[in-house]
């Protein structure tokens, strides 16, 4: 049984929760495997998917999971919504729980607004992204994906690339590769790390070759082109240059890297082509692992 | 003060074995477009044991699967806890003649999920339910097994349990109350 009625981040849960999810999110990659790919455990509840934030994947992979466990979806999305007339966030998520929702995925651009939800109303919240603070099934599935490559990922060395500073997904792959056991380290421009991640007890590096070397696996971030509001570096170009990851960088190790990314790539920016689809690459199984993931996490929500 | 009762062991334990095995022989002669399907995890002991002996009878290989059915149990979100047991199904059972193998027949309704499950991959020809204990009548739903290996009265309250030894201690224990 899980320690939490929501997914608000994977800060405030267990280690035990997350092998539970892990366990049953084995089992759904099973079921989304048949030639049937549903099971009717949610056939009597409804889940809302709350987006005040673009999200392609993320809200697919939801929508999928729900489908898959049989549950009815209300889908929502800002843009088309009375958010824009000046609704409050709490009388929105308010309103369509009286149409009796069981269960809410949200993303939202405020860091803490699925905290904030989950203190005020009933229903069980997931956390689909919040700002820049956590993502947590983002981190739950690709901590499935390197799990299913090495086994137990205690003493396993994990580097994550990238822009660190406006990233969500790192902040809960932090939590969460530490918790399982993982050693961890960021790389990236000095600009896109943030000042104090030391006190979460990870290393940080910022020359691309020694951060390669150190590390099983790479997990390289999406350069975030619409937070850059400030320039945190010259170009693109110079940031593909520094701190891209191309082929000929990882052939010149002598060693193999398990490759991940949490889409979508900037293909030739942080990542190059021949790289993001090379055969050591994870970045389609994170996709599919995704699914399994959200099923598990929220079968065993609904279970609460 | 210990009020189970053994109701059980051996060398009784290994005939029934036998005999269901036999019976399993007569009705499916040489298991062709059969499989067997256990009921995880508690049926997987008694289904392990079965196919072992039916080779040994000299039974050709069959198709084996386990399969989990706690996705589609009814008792979801009614306050028991449930956690998945791994299911492994390599095959599809269209048109296939299916024995559904589990360790105690109760209420029926773990027959009912398996059911459900089972249709998942692919519409059998038809399904057999083979059961070691059938608590006959404590059923919630209409199901009966076709091969029972022993039939018990017990109250509804009571406790079933397949002790599976190791070294030829098996036994089938009925608690008072659920332990």
């Amino acid at each position: 049984m899980l320690s939490t009625r929501h997914l608000t981040g994977i800060k405030n849960i267990t280690e035990a929760d997350i092998q539970l999810i892990f366990q049953t999110a084995e089992e759904f990659k099973e079921v989304i495997n048949r030639p049937i790919k549903k099971v009717p455990s949610l056939r009597d509840m409804t889940v809302a998917n709350l987006f005040f934030e673009n999200s392609t994947r993320t809200r697919v992979s939801f929508e999928l999971a729900e489908r898959r466990l049989s549950a009815d979806i209300v889908n929502f999305s800002a843009s088309a919504s009375s958010v824009s007339k000046g609704e409050t966030l709490l009388d929105t998520v308010n309103n369509i729980l009286a149409m009796k929702v069981d269960m809410v995925v949200m993303r939202h651009p405020a860091p803490g607004a699925c905290a904030f939800l989950a203190n005020k109303i009933k229903a069980n919240i997931v956390n689909a992204g919040d700002g820049t603070h956590e993502h947590p099934t983002q981190a739950l599935l690709d901590a499935f994906s390197m799990r299913e490559h090495l086994g137990d990922l205690a003493g396993k060395k994990i580097c994550i690339f990238g822009d660190i500073l406006h990233s969500r997904v790192a902040l809960s792959n932090i939590f969460c590769l530490q918790k399982l056991g993982a050693h961890v380290k960021v790389c990236g421009p000095p600009t896109l790390i943030p000042k104090h991640i030391g006190g979460l007890g990870v290393g940080v590096e910022h020359d691309v070759r020694k951060a390669l070397e150190w590390c099983d696996v790479a997990n390289i971030l999406r350069i975030q082109l619409e937070r850059q509001d400030i320039r945190y570096f010259p170009s693109l170009r110079e940031y593909s240059q520094y701190f891209g990851i191309n082929k000929a960088l990882l052939d010149s190790l002598g060693k193999q890297i398990l490759i991940m990314h949490p889409g979508p790539i900037n293909r030739g920016v942080e990542i190059t082509s021949d790289v993001a689809d090379s055969e050591h690459s994870l970045i389609l199984q994170q996709v599919e692992n995704g699914v399994a993931i959200r099923m598990a996490v929220l079968y065993l929500l609904a279970n609460q | 003060m210990d009020t189970s009762r053994i109701i059980l062991s051996q060398p009784q334990f290994n005939l029934v074995i036998e005999r269901l095995c036999h019976e399993l022989i007569e009705t499916y002669d040489d298991f062709r477009d059969t499989c067997m399907i256990s009921i995880q995890p508690r049926g997987t002991p008694l289904a392990d044991r079965i196919y072992r002996r039916l080779t040994e009878l000299g039974v050709p290989a069959f198709p084996y699967g386990k399969l989990d059915i706690t996705f589609y149990r009814d008792d979801f979100r009614r306050g028991k806890q449930l956690s998945a047991s791994t299911t492994e199904m390599n095959m599809l059972v269209e048109d296939m003649k299916v024995i559904l193998v589990d360790d105690v027949l109760y209420t029926g309704r773990s027959v009912q999920a398996a059911l459900t499950a089972l249709n998942h991959y692919g519409r059998p020809a038809h399904v057999e339910l083979l059961a070691l204990v059938d608590r006959r009548f404590n059923r919630h739903l209409p199901v009966q097994p076709d091969f029972i290996g022993i039939s018990i009265d017990a109250l509804e309250e009571e406790y079933v349990k397949v002790v599976w030894g190791t070294e030829g201690d098996d036994e089938i224990i009925l608690y008072p109350k659920k332990v």
